[in-house]
């Protein structure tokens, strides 16, 4: 009896779990919407501006997600997670994806039940103190009490680089990014550390702005980029491909506003990307049009850097490593064919 | 009738109409049921997540943790394993609980006296404590004692020096450090010793008084000893111990005692909130005593002091201590609220950091829950053996 029991019960867990589990894509496409973990407010990357609606760099990713995969860049739902939850809220199935200004690291990668799709923005770790102070460089930083977000290769990172360089440090975390910032800014920390995306990000809501400068130093590898749960290919590919689609639009010359007429382009490489050609979408298991959606709706990769992040948007961060391969920097398309 | 019944009874034994049958079946039943949706949902969640990857076994006890801690009471660098910073999460914890429950009885002790004192400014001031604090969240106080009162403190090059090397600043109190030398040894063992005797004497004193009715000067002899005998050590080992003074280098005080406003936010946050439930229960406790009893002792001759101490407070004590024992904790799970504000407790530092960087959710939830629980368990097993010695004997 106890057995039976146990099979039943086991089965019917076994169901409920397959259906939940086994098609991140069926799943989404029968809920009709995409359910993203982001940041809860970081500008620039992802913020919900005065109207309630979400903006931003990694905001923009999930739309191109939501538009590849259901025709709709709007049909998401952003669920704000502090970096001390993200990873749990993947794994547990919370999110569908998380695009946040996540690290990706080995460690991240095989040991969490969690898999990175890619790189949207090389960044690194930085310094952030108060100009009164005069520091000119991150090794006169000994001695210092300095904010961090728990749960982040911030944290990590600093106690890596103050022990190489034999300096003291005094770490004060919050699980809360908004906490770590309001502790600096009130004078709990004489350092802000974190992705130097985010210390320009966080630096421009300070109320004195000026007050604060960004150290030279960087001092380690930040690849952020977009996560899947483990064990659904389909999805990953998705959420590869996705990204791919808006640098490989970026390298060709396919804007949002060009992508129409780009169908008609003779570069067989325009043609394959925008699904003229080939079987690409179809591959990816999603509709003919899926890349022409991402691409008319949300925008190439310069595009979406740009408005965010870049020259038209306040945080004025360069391209730099995030240029072209064929530009002098690290983001580089896979062939589509 | 002897003959029928005997096998009547053996037959209900194991009948569906007995009633103790049926009880003990349905009993089994709902047992059974719960152990399979228990072992069900146990067997799926470990599936599941070795399908998917995330860690099952406790192997990340040992490794580099690489975090830093700021407050730890035990050794722990950049370098210890995660387990260690389980265990400076559980200091923590246990430290801000420990100093909590003696700060808050003390006030709440205070406040439930003052609420029935005869003197008005005093029983209003104690009963409006009681009525704010008690109605706001403790997470609001939390903040407020955070946000609007510490951290609003001058920054370290502009700190405020208090008497005695004391400097109060934006990165909390920072006292002169304390070095023992040889001798110090000499002065613990007098404190001991000093302790011993007036414990020893005190039982003389109650049993000399039992028998020929006349009272030793217990108080005086007592306090004689408590702090000559510490003294006469601390003399004859030659000043055995000294202060190092905090001075300022670069960015912080170095060479001193930090006490951090994370500490002291969470302290003082935790003290207020309890200590005005502790003061009700005080409050109710002493009322609950009739008014006959005091009368009467008042009738026998004994003073208002005397009153108190032999008649009202061992009876109110009775009353007190099993809801005192809720409240006590209740701060202690209260401080898990620390995470909020900063504080490396257990819930900060393990279910946060160590958490998030192993990726070991359930084993990490799972041993926190456990560690609340025993922490509890032994806190209520303490305060119902002292709550033995103050109960009713019955005769």
């Amino acid at each position: 009896m106890r057995k039976i029991m146990t099979g039943v019960l086991g089965a019917a867990f076994a169901a409920y779990a397959s259906t939940v589990w086994a098609g991140t894509l069926d799943n989404v496409k029968a809920k009709g919407i995409l359910t993203c973990g982001t940041n809860p407010a970081t500008a620039g990357f992802s913020v919900p501006d005065n109207d309630g609606k979400w903006t931003g760099f990694v905001v923009d990713y999930c739309r191109a997600v939501a538009a590849g995969v259901l025709g709709d860049a709007t049909k998401v739902k952003f669920i704000p997670l502090n970096a001390k939850d993200r990873f749990t809220a993947l794994q547990s199935g919370e999110i569908d994806i998380l695009a946040h200004n996540a690290t990706w690291t080995s460690s991240r990668d095989t040991s969490l039940g969690i898999i990175f799709a890619g790189t949207y923005f090389y960044d690194g770790q930085g310094f952030m103190v108060r100009k009164s102070e005069n520091i000119k460089s991150a090794k006169d930083l000994d001695g210092a009490s300095i904010c961090v977000s728990q749960g982040t290769t911030t944290e990590l990172n600093l106690a890596d680089y103050f022990r190489s360089n034999g300096m003291t440090f005094s770490a004060v975390g919050f699980a809360d990014e908004e906490a770590v910032i309001k502790a600096y800014e009130e004078g709990r920390c004489d350092v802000f550390s974190a992705d130097t995306s985010s210390l320009n990000a966080a630096r421009i809501r300070m109320a004195n702005a000026d007050d604060s400068v960004v150290l030279p130093e960087i001092i380690s590898k930040e690849p952020l980029g977009p996560a899947v749960r483990q064990g659904d290919d389909q999805w990953l590919n998705i959420a590869k491909w996705t990204l791919n689609v808006m640098l490989a639009a970026e390298e060709f010359g396919v804007t949002s506003k060009n992508v129409d007429e780009m169908k008609n382009s003779d570069n067989p490489n325009i043609r394959r990307l925008l699904g003229v050609e080939g079987s690409f979408g179809k591959d990816v298991g999603l509709g003919e049009t899926w890349s022409q959606d991402i691409i008319k709706q949300v925008g190439n990769y310069s595009e979406i850097f740009e408005r965010s992040i870049g020259k038209d948007s306040p945080l004025k961060i360069e391209r730099g490593v995030n240029a072209l391969w064929n530009a002098g920097g690290l983001q580089y398309a896979p062939p589509i064919r | 009738m002897v003959d029928i019944s005997q096998p009547a009874h053996l037959s209900r034994a194991f009948s569906i109409y007995d009633k103790k049958f049926r009880a003990i079946a349905y009993q089994a039943g709902l047992a059974v049921s719960l152990a399979v949706i228990v072992t069900g949902i146990a067997t799926q969640t470990v599936s599941n997540m070795r399908q998917r990857g995330i860690p099952l076994t406790f192997d990340f006890w040992n490794q580099t943790a690489g975090f830093q801690i700021n407050q730890t009471l035990i050794p722990y660098d950049t370098l210890s394993s995660y387990g260690q910073a389980f265990w400076v999460g559980v200091a923590n914890t246990l430290l801000v609980s420990a100093f909590g429950i003696v700060l808050a009885t003390v006030i709440g002790f205070l406040i439930g006296i003052s609420r029935l004192s005869n003197n008005w400014i005093v029983a209003k001031v104690a009963t409006s404590y009681v009525e704010v604090i008690r109605n706001i969240p403790l997470l609001l106080q939390l903040l407020f004692w955070y946000n609007a009162v510490l951290k609003p403190l001058p920054a370290p090059k502009a700190s405020i020096a208090l008497p005695g090397g004391i400097y109060l600043n934006n990165r909390g109190i920072i006292l002169p450090a304390v070095e023992f030398h040889a001798g110090a040894g000499l002065v613990a063992i007098a404190i001991v010793a000093a302790v011993a005797f007036a414990t020893a004497f005190s039982a003389y004193a109650s049993g000399y008084q039992k028998r020929t009715g006349k009272q030793l000067p217990v108080l005086v002899v007592n306090l004689l000893l408590l702090t000559g005998l510490p003294l006469a050590a601390y003399v004859a080992a030659g000043n055995p111990w000294s202060f190092t003074y905090p001075e300022l280098r670069g960015f912080n005080f170095r060479g001193g005692q930090q006490i951090y406003p994370e500490f002291a936010a969470l302290l003082i946050g935790l003290s207020v909130y309890t200590a005005s439930f502790i003061a009700e229960i005080v409050r109710g406790g002493v009322q609950a005593v009739s008014k006959g009893q005091t009368e009467a002792a008042h009738a026998l001759g004994l003073p208002q002091g005397k009153t108190l101490r032999l008649v009202v407070v061992p009876q109110a004590f009775r009353i007190i201590i099993p809801p005192l024992t809720s409240q006590y904790l209740n701060l202690i799970k209260n401080s898990s609220l620390a995470v909020f504000i900063g504080y490396p407790d257990l819930v900060q530092v393990f279910a946060g950091s160590v958490l998030n960087q192993t990726g070991a959710a359930v084993q990490v939830m799972a041993i926190t829950f456990a560690v609340y629980l025993v922490i509890s368990l032994i806190t209520s097993a303490a305060m119902n053996a002292f709550n033995l010695r103050f109960a009713l004997v019955e005769r």
